[in-house]
Protein backbone atom coordinates (compact mmCIF):
# COMPACT_ATOMS: atom_id res chain seq x y z
CA UNK A 1 0.00 0.00 0.00
CA UNK A 2 1.70 3.24 -0.81
CA UNK A 3 1.32 5.81 1.84
CA UNK A 4 -1.17 9.19 0.99
CA UNK A 5 -1.09 12.30 2.53
CA UNK A 6 -3.44 14.90 3.20
CA UNK A 7 -2.16 17.04 0.43
CA UNK A 8 -1.81 13.91 -1.98
CA UNK A 9 -5.46 13.03 -1.24
CA UNK A 10 -6.23 17.01 -1.84
CA UNK A 11 -3.98 17.65 -4.80
CA UNK A 12 -5.55 14.42 -6.62
CA UNK A 13 -8.89 15.42 -6.30
CA UNK A 14 -8.26 19.18 -7.53
CA UNK A 15 -7.13 17.96 -10.60
CA UNK A 16 -10.13 15.70 -11.34
CA UNK A 17 -12.13 18.51 -10.32
CA UNK A 18 -10.48 20.53 -13.48
CA UNK A 19 -12.53 17.55 -15.25
CA UNK A 20 -15.40 18.40 -13.39
CA UNK A 21 -15.78 21.93 -13.99
CA UNK A 22 -14.51 21.49 -17.96
CA UNK A 23 -17.37 18.47 -18.24
CA UNK A 24 -19.94 21.21 -16.38
CA UNK A 25 -19.06 24.29 -18.51
CA UNK A 26 -19.22 22.35 -21.64
CA UNK A 27 -22.56 20.87 -20.62
CA UNK A 28 -23.88 24.03 -19.93
CA UNK A 29 -22.67 25.93 -22.65
CA UNK A 30 -24.07 23.43 -25.41
CA UNK A 31 -27.04 22.68 -23.27
CA UNK A 32 -27.92 26.37 -23.19
CA UNK A 33 -27.44 26.69 -26.91
CA UNK A 34 -29.43 23.88 -27.69
CA UNK A 35 -31.84 24.57 -25.05
CA UNK A 36 -32.61 27.47 -26.80
CA UNK A 37 -33.33 25.73 -30.06
CA UNK A 38 -35.59 23.79 -28.09
CA UNK A 39 -37.32 26.62 -26.81
CA UNK A 40 -37.65 28.47 -30.23
CA UNK A 41 -39.50 25.23 -31.59
CA UNK A 42 -41.37 24.65 -27.87
CA UNK A 43 -43.10 28.21 -28.05
CA UNK A 44 -42.94 28.35 -32.40
CA UNK A 45 -46.41 28.17 -34.05
CA UNK A 46 -45.29 24.63 -35.86
CA UNK A 47 -46.59 21.55 -34.76
CA UNK A 48 -44.70 19.33 -35.72
CA UNK A 49 -41.48 21.63 -34.30
CA UNK A 50 -43.66 21.71 -31.13
CA UNK A 51 -44.23 18.44 -30.72
CA UNK A 52 -40.78 17.49 -31.27
CA UNK A 53 -39.64 19.42 -28.62
CA UNK A 54 -42.35 18.31 -26.07
CA UNK A 55 -41.21 15.00 -26.62
CA UNK A 56 -37.59 16.14 -25.98
CA UNK A 57 -38.32 17.53 -23.18
CA UNK A 58 -40.32 14.50 -21.57
CA UNK A 59 -38.01 11.92 -22.54
CA UNK A 60 -34.98 13.83 -20.87
CA UNK A 61 -37.14 15.03 -17.86
CA UNK A 62 -38.57 12.00 -17.07
CA UNK A 63 -35.79 9.26 -17.58
CA UNK A 64 -33.16 9.18 -15.08
CA UNK A 65 -29.20 11.14 -16.13
CA UNK A 66 -27.65 7.72 -15.20
CA UNK A 67 -29.78 5.83 -17.71
CA UNK A 68 -29.04 8.31 -20.53
CA UNK A 69 -25.72 8.17 -19.93
CA UNK A 70 -25.78 4.40 -20.12
CA UNK A 71 -28.11 4.79 -23.78
CA UNK A 72 -25.60 7.07 -25.13
CA UNK A 73 -22.39 5.37 -24.29
CA UNK A 74 -23.92 1.52 -25.07
CA UNK A 75 -25.78 2.61 -27.32
CA UNK A 76 -23.85 5.06 -30.15
CA UNK A 77 -21.30 2.16 -30.49
CA UNK A 78 -23.77 -0.04 -31.51
CA UNK A 79 -24.59 1.90 -34.25
CA UNK A 80 -21.01 2.14 -35.25
CA UNK A 81 -20.18 5.52 -33.20
CA UNK A 82 -16.84 5.44 -31.57
CA UNK A 83 -18.11 6.54 -28.05
CA UNK A 84 -15.38 7.35 -25.44
CA UNK A 85 -16.37 7.78 -21.85
CA UNK A 86 -15.70 11.88 -22.09
CA UNK A 87 -17.79 11.85 -25.28
CA UNK A 88 -20.94 10.38 -24.19
CA UNK A 89 -21.03 12.31 -20.72
CA UNK A 90 -20.54 15.42 -22.67
CA UNK A 91 -23.45 14.66 -25.00
CA UNK A 92 -25.80 12.58 -22.64
CA UNK A 93 -25.27 16.40 -20.40
CA UNK A 94 -25.86 18.58 -22.80
CA UNK A 95 -29.26 17.10 -23.94
CA UNK A 96 -30.41 16.77 -20.44
CA UNK A 97 -29.36 20.27 -19.50
CA UNK A 98 -31.13 21.59 -22.67
CA UNK A 99 -34.06 19.65 -21.73
CA UNK A 100 -34.18 21.22 -18.42
CA UNK A 101 -32.92 25.00 -19.69
CA UNK A 102 -35.99 24.88 -21.93
CA UNK A 103 -38.34 24.32 -19.82
CA UNK A 104 -37.44 26.76 -17.59
CA UNK A 105 -37.21 29.01 -20.47
CA UNK A 106 -40.20 28.07 -21.78
CA UNK A 107 -41.97 29.35 -18.04
CA UNK A 108 -40.08 32.73 -18.61
CA UNK A 109 -41.63 33.67 -21.79
CA UNK A 110 -44.80 32.04 -21.14
CA UNK A 111 -45.05 34.83 -17.87
CA UNK A 112 -44.46 37.45 -20.87
CA UNK A 113 -48.08 39.16 -20.56
CA UNK A 114 -50.51 38.27 -23.64
CA UNK A 115 -50.84 42.22 -23.66
CA UNK A 116 -47.33 42.26 -24.81
CA UNK A 117 -48.26 40.12 -27.52
CA UNK A 118 -50.72 42.06 -28.63
CA UNK A 119 -49.40 45.16 -28.49
CA UNK A 120 -46.15 44.20 -30.68
CA UNK A 121 -48.46 42.33 -33.42
CA UNK A 122 -50.91 45.56 -33.79
CA UNK A 123 -47.33 47.18 -34.40
CA UNK A 124 -46.96 45.32 -37.40
CA UNK A 125 -44.43 43.10 -35.96
CA UNK A 126 -43.80 39.24 -37.10
CA UNK A 127 -43.24 36.66 -35.01
CA UNK A 128 -39.31 36.75 -34.43
CA UNK A 129 -39.41 40.42 -34.67
CA UNK A 130 -41.70 40.06 -30.97
CA UNK A 131 -39.64 37.61 -29.79
CA UNK A 132 -36.14 39.79 -30.48
CA UNK A 133 -37.11 42.90 -29.47
CA UNK A 134 -40.43 42.44 -26.88
CA UNK A 135 -40.80 38.75 -25.25
CA UNK A 136 -37.03 37.38 -25.05
CA UNK A 137 -35.75 40.48 -23.42
CA UNK A 138 -38.33 40.60 -21.10
CA UNK A 139 -37.96 36.85 -20.52
CA UNK A 140 -34.42 36.96 -20.02
CA UNK A 141 -34.28 38.84 -16.77
CA UNK A 142 -36.87 36.66 -15.27
CA UNK A 143 -34.61 33.63 -16.31
CA UNK A 144 -30.98 34.63 -15.31
CA UNK A 145 -31.85 33.67 -11.53
CA UNK A 146 -33.56 30.19 -12.15
CA UNK A 147 -30.67 29.48 -15.16
CA UNK A 148 -28.11 29.98 -12.66
CA UNK A 149 -29.47 27.93 -10.00
CA UNK A 150 -29.83 24.99 -12.54
CA UNK A 151 -26.10 25.03 -13.15
CA UNK A 152 -25.70 24.03 -9.61
CA UNK A 153 -27.71 20.69 -10.99
CA UNK A 154 -25.13 20.38 -13.87
CA UNK A 155 -22.15 20.27 -11.98
CA UNK A 156 -23.79 17.43 -8.80
CA UNK A 157 -25.41 15.77 -12.65
CA UNK A 158 -21.60 15.25 -13.48
CA UNK A 159 -21.01 13.39 -10.80
CA UNK A 160 -22.53 10.41 -12.80
CA UNK A 161 -20.12 10.43 -15.55
CA UNK A 162 -18.34 8.41 -12.81
CA UNK A 163 -19.98 5.55 -14.07
CA UNK A 164 -19.23 5.15 -17.24
CA UNK A 165 -15.28 5.52 -16.55
CA UNK A 166 -15.23 9.26 -16.75
CA UNK A 167 -12.42 10.46 -14.50
CA UNK A 168 -13.83 13.48 -12.82
CA UNK A 169 -14.30 14.23 -8.95
CA UNK A 170 -16.56 11.49 -8.29
CA UNK A 171 -14.32 8.78 -10.38
CA UNK A 172 -11.24 9.79 -8.60
CA UNK A 173 -12.30 9.91 -4.81
CA UNK A 174 -13.20 6.22 -5.59
CA UNK A 175 -9.96 5.53 -7.52
CA UNK A 176 -8.18 7.04 -4.33
CA UNK A 177 -10.04 5.54 -1.99
CA UNK A 178 -9.38 2.04 -3.63
CA UNK A 179 -5.31 3.06 -2.89
CA UNK A 180 -5.45 4.73 0.33
CA UNK A 181 -8.40 3.15 2.44
CA UNK A 182 -9.39 6.36 3.51
CA UNK A 183 -13.20 6.74 2.13
CA UNK A 184 -14.28 9.05 4.83
CA UNK A 185 -11.22 11.74 4.30
CA UNK A 186 -11.66 11.48 0.24
CA UNK A 187 -15.33 11.95 0.12
CA UNK A 188 -15.50 14.31 2.89
CA UNK A 189 -12.78 16.06 0.80
CA UNK A 190 -15.04 15.49 -2.54
CA UNK A 191 -18.29 16.28 -1.16
CA UNK A 192 -16.60 19.59 0.11
CA UNK A 193 -14.66 20.30 -3.23
CA UNK A 194 -18.34 20.03 -5.05
CA UNK A 195 -19.81 22.69 -2.38
CA UNK A 196 -17.39 25.01 -3.15
CA UNK A 197 -18.06 24.81 -6.58
CA UNK A 198 -21.82 25.08 -5.96
CA UNK A 199 -22.12 27.17 -3.13
CA UNK A 200 -21.01 30.13 -4.69
CA UNK A 201 -23.34 29.64 -8.01
CA UNK A 202 -26.56 28.96 -5.43
CA UNK A 203 -25.99 32.01 -3.40
CA UNK A 204 -25.29 33.96 -6.88
CA UNK A 205 -28.65 32.93 -7.84
CA UNK A 206 -30.55 34.05 -4.55
CA UNK A 207 -28.78 37.33 -5.07
CA UNK A 208 -29.57 37.59 -8.49
CA UNK A 209 -33.11 36.99 -7.78
CA UNK A 210 -33.39 39.56 -5.07
CA UNK A 211 -31.94 42.31 -6.72
CA UNK A 212 -33.95 41.45 -10.37
CA UNK A 213 -36.54 41.73 -8.52
CA UNK A 214 -35.79 44.86 -6.72
CA UNK A 215 -35.39 46.37 -10.12
CA UNK A 216 -38.64 44.91 -11.44
CA UNK A 217 -40.36 47.04 -13.44
CA UNK A 218 -44.32 47.14 -14.37
CA UNK B 1 -65.42 55.03 -50.76
CA UNK B 2 -65.11 54.06 -46.89
CA UNK B 3 -62.17 53.44 -45.18
CA UNK B 4 -63.64 50.73 -43.17
CA UNK B 5 -65.42 48.53 -44.74
CA UNK B 6 -66.86 45.82 -42.71
CA UNK B 7 -69.62 43.30 -44.43
CA UNK B 8 -71.66 40.48 -42.69
CA UNK B 9 -68.91 39.74 -40.29
CA UNK B 10 -69.44 36.44 -38.35
CA UNK B 11 -67.23 35.83 -35.45
CA UNK B 12 -67.59 32.92 -32.78
CA UNK B 13 -65.95 31.64 -29.94
CA UNK B 14 -66.31 27.86 -29.59
CA UNK B 15 -70.09 27.32 -29.57
CA UNK B 16 -70.52 30.74 -28.45
CA UNK B 17 -71.35 33.16 -31.47
CA UNK B 18 -70.02 36.17 -30.56
CA UNK B 19 -70.63 38.83 -33.73
CA UNK B 20 -73.28 37.79 -35.82
CA UNK B 21 -73.08 39.40 -38.28
CA UNK B 22 -71.83 42.76 -38.35
CA UNK B 23 -72.22 45.40 -41.39
CA UNK B 24 -70.54 48.57 -40.70
CA UNK B 25 -68.52 51.45 -42.90
CA UNK B 26 -65.98 53.87 -41.31
CA UNK B 27 -65.03 56.89 -43.65
CA UNK B 28 -61.63 58.36 -43.38
CA UNK B 29 -61.81 61.26 -40.64
CA UNK B 30 -64.84 59.51 -38.80
CA UNK B 31 -65.10 59.37 -35.45
CA UNK B 32 -67.05 56.44 -33.85
CA UNK B 33 -68.27 55.56 -30.58
CA UNK B 34 -68.91 51.66 -29.80
CA UNK B 35 -70.77 51.38 -26.63
CA UNK B 36 -72.74 48.79 -24.96
CA UNK B 37 -73.04 46.49 -22.01
CA UNK B 38 -69.77 43.59 -21.32
CA UNK B 39 -70.16 40.97 -23.44
CA UNK B 40 -71.95 42.01 -26.36
CA UNK B 41 -68.89 42.61 -29.00
CA UNK B 42 -67.42 45.32 -28.68
CA UNK B 43 -63.99 44.73 -27.61
CA UNK B 44 -64.31 41.45 -30.32
CA UNK B 45 -65.30 43.76 -32.65
CA UNK B 46 -62.28 45.72 -32.47
CA UNK B 47 -59.83 43.05 -32.75
CA UNK B 48 -61.54 41.68 -35.79
CA UNK B 49 -60.46 45.24 -37.48
CA UNK B 50 -57.32 44.73 -36.45
CA UNK B 51 -56.50 41.21 -37.27
CA UNK B 52 -56.32 40.52 -33.88
CA UNK B 53 -58.95 37.86 -33.63
CA UNK B 54 -59.42 35.79 -36.76
CA UNK B 55 -63.43 35.71 -38.66
CA UNK B 56 -65.26 32.98 -39.92
CA UNK B 57 -67.19 34.21 -42.67
CA UNK B 58 -67.62 38.04 -44.16
CA UNK B 59 -65.28 40.43 -44.96
CA UNK B 60 -63.13 43.07 -43.63
CA UNK B 61 -62.09 45.47 -46.15
CA UNK B 62 -59.26 48.65 -45.52
CA UNK B 63 -58.56 51.37 -47.73
CA UNK B 64 -60.14 48.81 -50.82
CA UNK B 65 -57.80 45.79 -49.81
CA UNK B 66 -59.50 42.90 -48.41
CA UNK B 67 -58.08 41.20 -44.88
CA UNK B 68 -56.78 37.64 -45.64
CA UNK B 69 -55.95 35.52 -42.45
CA UNK B 70 -52.47 34.98 -43.22
CA UNK B 71 -49.66 36.56 -41.76
CA UNK B 72 -48.25 39.26 -44.51
CA UNK B 73 -51.76 40.51 -45.22
CA UNK B 74 -52.22 40.66 -41.26
CA UNK B 75 -49.03 42.77 -41.04
CA UNK B 76 -50.30 45.00 -43.88
CA UNK B 77 -53.78 45.60 -42.23
CA UNK B 78 -51.90 46.44 -38.73
CA UNK B 79 -49.88 49.24 -41.26
CA UNK B 80 -53.10 51.09 -41.89
CA UNK B 81 -54.85 50.67 -38.73
CA UNK B 82 -53.14 50.93 -35.07
CA UNK B 83 -54.73 50.05 -31.96
CA UNK B 84 -54.99 51.22 -28.29
CA UNK B 85 -55.67 48.52 -25.33
CA UNK B 86 -57.44 49.32 -21.92
CA UNK B 87 -53.94 48.20 -20.35
CA UNK B 88 -51.32 50.63 -21.90
CA UNK B 89 -49.53 47.41 -22.96
CA UNK B 90 -46.26 49.69 -23.00
CA UNK B 91 -43.05 47.51 -23.46
CA UNK B 92 -42.00 47.76 -19.75
CA UNK B 93 -38.21 47.42 -20.86
CA UNK B 94 -37.88 49.98 -23.24
CA UNK B 95 -38.36 54.24 -22.29
CA UNK B 96 -41.25 55.99 -23.49
CA UNK B 97 -39.21 57.03 -26.39
CA UNK B 98 -37.66 53.83 -27.36
CA UNK B 99 -41.56 52.20 -27.10
CA UNK B 100 -42.26 54.37 -29.99
CA UNK B 101 -39.16 53.88 -32.32
CA UNK B 102 -39.36 50.24 -31.90
CA UNK B 103 -42.15 49.46 -34.45
CA UNK B 104 -40.44 52.32 -37.35
CA UNK B 105 -36.93 50.71 -36.72
CA UNK B 106 -37.81 47.15 -36.76
CA UNK B 107 -40.77 46.79 -39.15
CA UNK B 108 -40.19 50.04 -41.29
CA UNK B 109 -36.82 49.79 -41.51
CA UNK B 110 -35.72 53.35 -39.98
CA UNK B 111 -32.40 54.06 -38.96
CA UNK B 112 -32.21 55.26 -35.63
CA UNK B 113 -31.49 58.79 -36.80
CA UNK B 114 -34.52 58.46 -38.79
CA UNK B 115 -36.98 57.14 -35.88
CA UNK B 116 -35.90 59.46 -33.30
CA UNK B 117 -37.55 62.82 -34.38
CA UNK B 118 -40.39 60.98 -35.28
CA UNK B 119 -40.73 59.65 -31.55
CA UNK B 120 -39.82 63.28 -30.49
CA UNK B 121 -42.71 64.37 -32.63
CA UNK B 122 -45.39 62.42 -31.71
CA UNK B 123 -44.61 62.30 -27.90
CA UNK B 124 -44.83 66.22 -28.15
CA UNK B 125 -47.92 65.64 -29.85
CA UNK B 126 -49.49 63.82 -27.03
CA UNK B 127 -48.02 66.35 -24.40
CA UNK B 128 -45.53 64.13 -23.27
CA UNK B 129 -41.89 65.67 -25.25
CA UNK B 130 -39.82 65.67 -22.17
CA UNK B 131 -40.66 61.69 -20.93
CA UNK B 132 -38.57 60.60 -23.68
CA UNK B 133 -36.12 58.65 -21.33
CA UNK B 134 -38.81 57.74 -18.77
CA UNK B 135 -39.73 53.97 -18.49
CA UNK B 136 -43.06 52.73 -18.28
CA UNK B 137 -42.85 52.74 -14.74
CA UNK B 138 -41.97 55.64 -13.77
CA UNK B 139 -45.18 57.42 -15.19
CA UNK B 140 -48.73 57.80 -14.39
CA UNK B 141 -51.48 55.67 -15.81
CA UNK B 142 -52.61 58.90 -18.23
CA UNK B 143 -48.71 59.30 -19.29
CA UNK B 144 -48.61 55.82 -19.75
CA UNK B 145 -52.02 55.47 -22.14
CA UNK B 146 -50.87 58.95 -24.06
CA UNK B 147 -47.02 57.08 -24.86
CA UNK B 148 -49.25 54.38 -25.90
CA UNK B 149 -51.13 56.47 -28.60
CA UNK B 150 -47.86 58.00 -29.53
CA UNK B 151 -46.70 54.81 -30.21
CA UNK B 152 -49.77 53.78 -32.44
CA UNK B 153 -49.20 57.06 -34.01
CA UNK B 154 -45.11 56.91 -35.11
CA UNK B 155 -46.22 53.94 -37.54
CA UNK B 156 -48.50 56.49 -39.20
CA UNK B 157 -51.99 54.61 -39.29
CA UNK B 158 -55.07 55.46 -41.38
CA UNK B 159 -57.39 54.65 -38.31
CA UNK B 160 -56.78 54.33 -34.79
CA UNK B 161 -58.53 51.41 -32.64
CA UNK B 162 -59.00 51.79 -29.40
CA UNK B 163 -60.72 49.68 -26.59
CA UNK B 164 -62.13 51.43 -23.39
CA UNK B 165 -58.29 53.33 -23.15
CA UNK B 166 -59.77 55.28 -20.29
CA UNK B 167 -61.03 52.36 -18.19
CA UNK B 168 -58.23 51.35 -16.50
CA UNK B 169 -57.16 54.66 -15.08
CA UNK B 170 -58.02 57.01 -11.66
CA UNK B 171 -60.80 59.44 -12.72
CA UNK B 172 -58.50 62.53 -12.60
CA UNK B 173 -56.65 60.90 -15.25
CA UNK B 174 -58.90 60.32 -17.70
CA UNK B 175 -59.37 63.66 -19.14
CA UNK B 176 -55.92 64.36 -20.63
CA UNK B 177 -56.68 61.08 -22.38
CA UNK B 178 -59.29 61.96 -23.92
CA UNK B 179 -58.11 65.01 -24.45
CA UNK B 180 -55.44 63.65 -26.93
CA UNK B 181 -57.91 61.35 -28.55
CA UNK B 182 -60.03 64.86 -28.93
CA UNK B 183 -56.96 66.57 -30.70
CA UNK B 184 -56.84 63.54 -32.94
CA UNK B 185 -60.21 63.48 -34.07
CA UNK B 186 -59.81 67.79 -34.65
CA UNK B 187 -57.00 67.06 -36.75
CA UNK B 188 -58.89 64.02 -39.13
CA UNK B 189 -57.79 60.95 -37.64
CA UNK B 190 -60.35 58.44 -38.12
CA UNK B 191 -60.99 56.24 -35.00
CA UNK B 192 -63.11 53.73 -33.75
CA UNK B 193 -63.33 53.71 -30.16
CA UNK B 194 -64.99 51.65 -27.49
CA UNK B 195 -66.05 54.00 -24.45
CA UNK B 196 -68.23 54.42 -21.75
CA UNK B 197 -67.65 58.05 -21.21
CA UNK B 198 -71.00 59.15 -22.82
CA UNK B 199 -70.19 62.66 -22.64
CA UNK B 200 -66.94 62.29 -24.44
CA UNK B 201 -69.02 59.85 -27.29
CA UNK B 202 -71.74 63.03 -27.25
CA UNK B 203 -69.40 65.65 -27.69
CA UNK B 204 -66.10 64.20 -29.97
CA UNK B 205 -68.25 61.58 -32.19
CA UNK B 206 -69.64 61.73 -35.40
CA UNK B 207 -71.48 58.13 -34.89
CA UNK B 208 -72.29 56.14 -32.00
CA UNK B 209 -73.05 52.52 -32.68
CA UNK B 210 -74.76 50.36 -29.94
CA UNK B 211 -73.89 46.81 -29.54
CA UNK B 212 -76.16 44.50 -28.61
CA UNK B 213 -75.80 40.39 -28.74
CA UNK B 214 -72.82 40.71 -31.60
CA UNK B 215 -75.13 42.86 -33.71
CA UNK B 216 -75.16 46.65 -34.10
CA UNK B 217 -78.60 46.98 -32.78
CA UNK B 218 -78.92 50.44 -33.51
CA UNK B 219 -76.77 53.84 -34.81
CA UNK B 220 -77.00 57.22 -35.53
CA UNK B 221 -75.85 60.50 -34.90
CA UNK B 222 -74.71 61.11 -31.05
CA UNK B 223 -77.43 64.03 -30.24
CA UNK B 224 -79.90 61.00 -32.24
CA UNK B 225 -79.06 58.35 -30.37
CA UNK B 226 -78.37 59.74 -26.75
CA UNK B 227 -81.88 62.09 -26.98
CA UNK B 228 -84.27 59.57 -28.33
CA UNK B 229 -83.20 55.89 -28.39
CA UNK B 230 -85.23 54.27 -30.33
CA UNK B 231 -84.68 50.68 -29.27
CA UNK B 232 -85.86 49.33 -25.89
CA UNK B 233 -82.37 47.41 -25.19
CA UNK B 234 -80.76 50.92 -26.14
CA UNK B 235 -83.26 52.92 -23.92
CA UNK B 236 -82.46 50.79 -20.46
CA UNK B 237 -78.68 50.54 -21.49
CA UNK B 238 -78.96 54.78 -21.35
CA UNK B 239 -81.16 54.38 -18.53
CA UNK B 240 -79.20 52.04 -16.35
CA UNK B 241 -76.24 54.94 -16.85
CA UNK B 242 -77.87 57.75 -15.97
N1 LIG C 1 -60.67 34.71 -26.24
C1 LIG C 1 -61.96 34.41 -25.95
N2 LIG C 1 -62.34 33.12 -25.80
C2 LIG C 1 -63.61 32.79 -25.52
N3 LIG C 1 -64.61 33.68 -25.38
C3 LIG C 1 -64.30 34.98 -25.52
C4 LIG C 1 -62.97 35.41 -25.81
N4 LIG C 1 -62.97 36.75 -25.90
C5 LIG C 1 -64.23 37.14 -25.67
N5 LIG C 1 -65.04 36.09 -25.46
C6 LIG C 1 -66.48 36.14 -25.21
O1 LIG C 1 -67.06 36.86 -26.26
C7 LIG C 1 -68.10 37.68 -25.78
C8 LIG C 1 -67.86 39.11 -26.22
O2 LIG C 1 -66.67 39.56 -25.61
P1 LIG C 1 -66.11 41.03 -25.82
O3 LIG C 1 -64.83 41.10 -25.06
O4 LIG C 1 -66.08 41.35 -27.25
O5 LIG C 1 -67.22 41.90 -25.11
P2 LIG C 1 -67.19 43.45 -24.78
O6 LIG C 1 -68.41 44.01 -25.39
O7 LIG C 1 -65.90 44.05 -25.16
O8 LIG C 1 -67.35 43.44 -23.20
P3 LIG C 1 -66.67 44.40 -22.11
O9 LIG C 1 -67.48 45.64 -22.06
O10 LIG C 1 -66.78 43.60 -20.86
O11 LIG C 1 -65.26 44.64 -22.52
C9 LIG C 1 -68.13 37.51 -24.28
O12 LIG C 1 -69.16 36.62 -23.97
C10 LIG C 1 -66.80 36.92 -23.96
O13 LIG C 1 -66.91 36.06 -22.84
MG1 LIG D 1 -64.25 44.84 -24.09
Amino acid sequence: MIDFTAWDIVRNLLLAARWTVALSLVAFALGGLVGLLVLFARVGRAKPLRWGAVAFIEVFQGTPLLMQLFLVFFGLPLVGVDTPAWFAACLALTLWTAAFLAEIWRGCVESVPKGQWEASASLAMNYLQQMRHVVLPQALRLAVPPTVGFSVQVVKGTALASIIGFVELSKASTMITNASFQPFTVYGAAAAAYFLLCFPLSAWSRRLERTLHVAHRN
Amino acid sequence: MSLIEIRDLHKRFGAVEVLKGIDLDIAAGEVVAIIGKSGSGKSTLLRCMNGLESHEAGSITVGGKVLLQDEEHLRALRLEVGMVFQQFNLFPHLTAGRNVMLSPMVVKGLAEAEAKPIAEKVLARVGLAEKFGSFPDQLSGGQQQRVAIARALAMNPKALLCDEITSALDPELVNEVLAVVKSLAADGMTLAMVTHEMRFARDVCDRVLFMHQGRIHESGRPEDVFASPKTPELQQFLGALS
